[in-house]
């Protein structure tokens, strides 16, 4: 999902920026607010921004034959919220842009734009959606960790369709669809498989304190 | 969930990214398995005719060190993570 640094005309640079910053900015005030009001989820958001470390660092082979990797952005937003998770999408995307030339500099808004912000909005919305029908969180995170996965992916394929849409727009999602989000399905399962190992965990561990940050089903709570 | 619920889980995972090493055995990058898929929407993107505009303002020089820095990025992420795990762990035993 990394755009790489140069490959987006300066207007797009810009308009994901200007996007980006606000959300982020936004994710920096409230988790100044859950470290007042529940300091011990300090632990769980260095946690989160953990995970998002590890799986963005593993390129994985997909049945398609190219490789790509995972984003783990469906934990953070399951447990913080969209916004919170574009602010650690945020360290790990400067991390790769400056020391690995992965992503850029240039792009750095465009990228928290599909890995921060599309992702973990659509895993924030199902996780919700299925938790407060009383489903499972464990089912439920599954479902969130696979969705926030996929659709960084088509997010990333909808910017750069939108910036370089030759022959057509249409035709240009196509390709960067088959190159980005096909590759991404069997990745997506398995991160969501590893997110459900971590959150069976937690749930041994910290129950009281997910139930406090509003993070399980209603009748596990 | 139960222990051997989890380990069943974890297998499943690791069959999922071994399978494409098998089904493609024998293949590599000189005929196209196993590239980058950021690299190949980049070379979608230069096909357009777009020249990037800005570059890295740092590369790592070789591969040995690309991969010595993917490297500890994971390490990074893993050690926090297993710290905050077993630390968790030790505390909610004792209660």
């Amino acid at each position: 999902m990394h755009i790489m640094e140069g490959y987006l005309p300066l207007n797009w640079c810009i308009i994901w920026f200007v996007i980006s910053f606000i959300v982020v900015a936004f994710g920096l005030y409230q988790i100044k607010k859950i470290v007042d009001e529940t300091p011990e989820s300090k632990a769980l958001l260095a946690v989160s921004g953990a995970f998002m470390f590890v799986l963005s660092s593993l390129k994985l082979p997909s049945v398609t034959g190219s490789c790509s990797h995972p984003c783990g952005n469906g934990l953070g937003a399951a447990l913080f919220g969209p916004a919170v998770t574009a602010v650690l999408a945020t360290i790990v995307l400067l991390f790769q842009a400056i020391l690995l030339a992965h992503g850029g500099l240039t792009t750095l808004g465009a990228n928290i734009f599909s890995m921060g912000i599309v992702g973990p909005l659509a895993a924030w919305l199902v996780y919700k959606g299925l938790t407060k029908a009383n489903i499972s969180s464990t089912i439920a995170i599954f479902f969130a960790a696979f969705l926030g996965d996929l659709l960084t992916y088509v997010a990333t394929s909808f910017q750069l369709a939108l910036a370089f849409p030759a022959p057509s727009f249409g035709s240009a999602l196509t390709k960067f669809l088959v190159i980005f989000a096909v590759t991404q399905v069997p990745l997506a399962i398995g991160e969501g498989l590893l997110t459900v190992i971590i959150w069976d965990r937690l749930k041994a561990y910290k129950p009281k304190l997910l139930d406090k940050l509003g993070a399980l089903a209603p009748n596990e709570a | 969930m139960k222990t051997s619920t989890l380990i069943i889980l974890a297998v499943v995972c690791i069959i999922l990214f071994v399978a494409p090493l098998i089904m493609f055995n024998g293949h590599g990058e000189d005929d196209g398995y196993f590239g980058g898929s950021d690299d190949a929407a980049s070379e979608v993107i230069e096909g357009t005719g777009f020249q990037p505009w800005f570059s890295s303002i740092w590369e790592p020089p070789s591969g040995e060190i690309e991969s010595l820095l993917f490297a500890l990025q994971a390490a990074i992420g893993a050690i926090i993570i297993g710290y905050a795990f077993g630390y968790w762990r030790g505390q909610s035993k004792e209660e």
